[in-house]
C-alpha cells in the first residue's frame, strides 16, 4: 500500500520511510506541513502518518482541511505531546488513530495496516470465520471444528476483535485499547494473561493453533500456513 | 471548610463594638436623664426654699399674722392648686392653708413627701413634696409643690429611656450581625477561590469590585502572588518539560536504531540482546512517561474532562482485566459494588487509578491472598476501597508510600516503577477525593472517598 508520512524529525522520518519499505510498502515523505499538505490532496495514498507538530502548518491543521474536503483516507496522528487531552482533541479534528512518541515499530505498522483495512470490508458482517473457527456475531456463539466453545463476555470481544484482524498483527496496546477501552499502560502485562486463557480454549486439543504470538510486536491470528 | 458567622472575628468585632456602642448609649441616656428630670425636680425644691425663705421674713418682720395673712392669701389663689401651703400651731393643729390637716408624714423638719386626698376627684390622691420648718414660737410651717406630674414624666422619660435603649441595642446587634456578614461574603469569596485554586485551577482569580477597597487590595495582592506562582511552576514546568523531552527523543532514537537493527539482523543470538535493550529502553521510557503523566495530572488541566462516572463499573472493568493475572497466583478477588456509587471525574485516570490498585495488591500479596475490592456510598459521597491481606505497609511508611519512587525495601525484587501509588495519588487530588492507606489487619486497604457535592470538597492534604 501507498503510505504518506509527514514528519519533520529528519531521524524519525527516516527511520520510519526505512521500516515502511522494508515492510513492503511504497512511501512518500513531506518535511513540513504545507507539502504535506500538497501531497495528501493528490489522494493517492491508502492511510496517511502525520506528526502533530510541524513548521508551516501543524498536523491538525492538514487532517481538518482533508476533512473539509471530503478526503476520508486514514489518518494514524504522532505525537510527542505527552498530554493526554491531545488524543481527544487530535481524534476530534478528524483523525483516526493516534500513536503517542516514542512507539515500538511495530506498534505503527500494525495500527497503519488495522487503519488501512479499515476502509476495505465494511460490509457488516453476522459470521467471522478462520479455517475451523467460526464466530456467529448475532446468537455470540463459538465454534472450532464443529465444537462448541464457551466464552465470557470479554473474550469473546478478544476474539471478535483478533478475527476480524485475521492474518494481521494485532498488538497489545491495540487491544487494551479496542477490547478495554483502557488508554494506558497497565504495570503488569495483563493482556498476556488473556491472551492465554484465550488460546486454552480455542487452541486446546487441535492439532494446528491459530492463535500466535509475534515477538515484540503483539499477536496474530491467522490459519495454519 | 466553610466559615461560621459566630466564629468569625468580624462578629466578635461587632459583638465588642455593640458593647461600646450600648455603654456610652447608656451614659448619654443617664446624663439627659440628670440633666431633665433632675432638673425639674432641682426646680421645685428651689421654688418651695425661696418661698420659704419669703415667708421666713415675713415672719421675722410680721410675726405669726403676717405670714398667716400671706399664706391665707396664697391658698386662696391656689385651692387645690399645685401650691400647698400649711401654717400650724405648736400642736400641729391647722391655722390656716390649703391642707386640711397636718400630714402624718411631716414628724421631722426637712424635706417630706406624701399623698393628699383630692376632694374634687372623689378618693383619687396626688403626690406632693414640701419642707416642714419650725418657726420660732414652735410654729410648723409646710411649704411644698404637687410632683405627681413631674414624677409620671420622669416614670415615661425612663421607660422611654430604657425602650430607646433596648432599640438602640437592638439595631446595634442587627447592624453588627449585617456587617460582619457583609465582610464575611468578601471573605468568603476570596476563600472559595483559594480552595478552587488549591484543588488545582491556577488559571482562577480573586474577585474584585473595582472599587479599591482594602478587600480588592487584598484581592488584588493575593492576585498578584497567584500570578508569580503562575509565572515560576510555568518556568518548572517548562524546565521539566525539556528535561523530559530532551531526554525522551535521544531514547526514541535509541530505540528507533535497536529496532532497525534488529530487523536486518539474522544472528538470533544478536536478536535476542537487542530485545533486551530494547526492553531496557522501553522501561526507561515507561518510567518517563509515568513521571510526565502524574505531571500533567498534578497541573490539574485534566478537569474539563470531568463526567459523572459511576464507579462500580469502573472498579468491574479492572477487576475482570486484573482477574485472570490474580488465578496465575492462586488469589481471589472479591467484588463488592453497591450501584449508584457516581462520582464526577475522568474515566480514563480513574481507570488507571483503579487498575494501579488492583496491581499493587496483586504484586505485593503472596499466593492464595484474598483482594477486596468495594464502592460504596457514603454520606458524604461514594468511597472505593481495594484491600488485600498480605503483608501490608508498616504504619510509619504509609504517607510516604505515595511519593515518587518509594518501595518498601522487601519488595525491591518485584518489578515496577514506584510510582504507581504516586499516580493514584495525583489522581485522587484532581478529583478533590481523599486517598488513605490503613491496616487491613492483616494486609493493606487503600480507600478513595469522594466528596458528592461538587465546590464544597474538602481539601485533601
Amino acid at each position: 500500500m501507498r503510505v504518506l508520512v509527514i514528519e519533520d524529525d529528519p531521524d524519525a522520518a527516516r527511520f520510519l520511510v526505512k521500516g515502511l519499505k522494508e515492510s513492503g510498502h511504497v512511501v512518500d515523505h513531506a518535511d513540513n506541513g504545507n507539502d504535506g499538505l500538497f501531497l495528501a490532496t493528490s489522494g493517492k495514498h491508502d492511510v496517511m502518518v502525520i506528526d502533530r507538530m510541524l513548521p508551516g502548518m501543524n498536523g491538525l491543521a492538514i487532517i481538518e482541511a482533508l476533512r473539509k474536503e471530503g478526503r476520508r483516507t486514514p489518518v494514524l496522528i504522532l505525537s510527542a505531546l505527552g498530554e493526554v487531552d491531545e488524543r481527544v482533541r487530535g481524534l476530534r479534528a478528524g483523525g483516526d488513530d493516534y500513536l503517542t512518541k516514542p512507539f515500538a515499530f511495530a506498534e505503527l505498522l500494525a495500527r497503519i495496516e488495522a487503519l488501512a483495512r479499515r476502509g476495505e470490508a465494511e460490509t457488516p458482517k453476522t459470521t467471522l470465520v478462520v479455517d475451523d473457527l467460526k464466530m456467529n456475531l448475532l446468537a455470540r456463539t463459538v465454534t472450532r471444528g464443529g465444537r462448541s466453545i464457551e466464552l465470557q463476555p470479554r473474550e469473546f470481544r478478544l476474539l471478535e476483535y483478533l478475527m476480524r484482524h485475521a492474518g494481521h498483527v494485532v498488538t497489545r496496546t491495540m487491544l487494551l485499547e479496542n477490547v478495554w477501552d483502557y488508554h494506558f499502560d497497565p504495570q503488569t502485562n495483563v493482556i498476556d494473561v488473556h491472551i492465554s486463557r484465550l488460546r486454552q480454549k480455542i487452541d486446546k486439543g487441535f492439532a494446528q493453533p491459530l492463535l500466535h504470538t509475534v515477538r515484540g510486536a503483539g499477536y496474530s491470528l491467522h490459519p495454519p500456513r | 471548610m466553610r466559615l461560621h458567622l459566630f466564629r468569625t472575628s468580624t462578629f466578635r468585632f461587632a459583638l465588642v463594638y455593640v458593647g461600646l456602642f450600648a455603654t456610652s448609649a447608656l451614659l448619654l441616656l443617664g446624663f439627659i436623664y440628670v440633666t431633665t428630670a433632675g432638673y425639674a425636680s432641682r426646680q421645685t425644691d428651689e421654688v418651695i426654699l425661696a418661698q420659704i425663705a419669703g415667708l421666713a421674713e415675713q415672719y421675722r418682720q410680721r410675726g405669726l399674722d403676717g405670714v398667716a395673712t400671706t399664706i391665707a392669701q396664697r391658698a386662696a389663689r391656689n385651692p387645690r392648686g399645685h401650691a400647698v401651703y400649711l401654717l400650724a400651731d405648736p400642736a400641729r393643729r391647722r391655722i390656716v392653708g390649703n391642707l386640711d390637716r397636718w400630714p402624718r408624714e411631716a414628724v421631722e423638719p426637712g424635706w417630706v413627701e406624701f399623698l393628699i386626698e383630692d376632694p374634687d376627684t372623689q378618693g383619687e390622691a396626688y403626690r406632693a413634696r414640701a419642707q416642714f420648718v419650725q418657726l420660732a414660737g414652735g410654729f410648723h410651717l409646710l411649704v411644698g409643690q404637687d410632683v405627681q406630674e413631674q414624677q409620671r414624666h420622669q416614670t415615661l422619660m425612663i421607660s422611654a429611656m430604657a425602650w430607646g435603649g433596648a432599640l438602640t441595642l437592638a439595631l446595634a446587634l442587627i447592624g453588627g450581625l449585617l456587617m460582619s456578614r457583609a465582610t464575611l461574603q468578601r471573605v468568603e469569596t476570596i476563600n472559595r477561590a483559594s480552595r478552587e485554586i488549591i484543588r488545582g485551577d491556577l488559571s482562577r482569580r480573586m474577585p474584585t469590585r473595582g472599587t479599591g477597597d482594602e478587600f480588592d487590595q487584598l484581592a488584588e495582592n493575593l492576585n498578584a502572588m497567584l500570578d508569580q506562582i503562575a509565572r515560576l511552576m510555568d518556568g518548572i514546568r517548562q524546565v521539566s518539560d525539556n528535561i523530559a523531552h530532551d531526554l525522551r527523543t535521544p531514547l526514541t532514537r535509541l530505540r528507533s536504531r535497536l529496532e532497525a537493527a534488529r530487523l536486518s539482523q539474522a544472528d538470533p543470538a544478536m536478536r535476542a540482546t537487542i530485545d533486551e535493550l530494547i526492553a531496557d529502553a522501553d522501561a526507561l521510557l515507561s518510567t518517563f512517561n509515568a513521571l510526565l503523566r502524574i505531571a500533567e495530572i498534578e497541573a490539574g488541566r485534566r478537569r474539563a474532562a470531568f463526567e459523572a462516572v459511576d464507579l462500580a463499573e469502573i472498579a468491574r472493568d479492572a477487576v475482570e482485566l486484573y482477574e485472570p493475572v490474580a488465578q496465575d497466583k492462586r488469589q481471589t478477588i472479591a467484588a463488592d459494588l453497591a450501584s449508584g456509587a457516581v462520582a464526577k471525574g475522568d474515566r480514563h485516570l480513574l481507570a488507571q487509578a483503579v487498575a494501579n490498585l488492583l496491581d499493587n495488591a496483586i504484586k505485593y500479596s503472596p499466593e492464595g491472598a484474598r483482594i477486596a475490592v468495594t464502592t460504596t456510598v457514603l454520606p458524604a459521597g461514594p468511597v472505593l476501597s481495594v484491600a488485600d491481606n498480605g503483608p501490608g505497609i508498616p504504619a510509619e511508611f504509609r504517607d510516604k508510600a505515595v511519593r515518587r519512587f518509594f518501595r518498601l525495601e522487601t519488595s525491591r525484587s518485584t518489578p515496577g516503577t514506584g510510582l504507581g501509588l504516586s499516580l493514584v495519588s495525583a489522581v485522587a487530588k484532581l478529583h478533590g477525593a481523599r486517598l488513605a492507606l490503613e491496616d487491613n489487619a492483616p494486609g493493606l486497604r487503600v480507600t478513595l472517598a469522594f466528596e458528592q457535592k461538587q465546590g464544597g470538597a474538602a481539601i485533601p492534604i
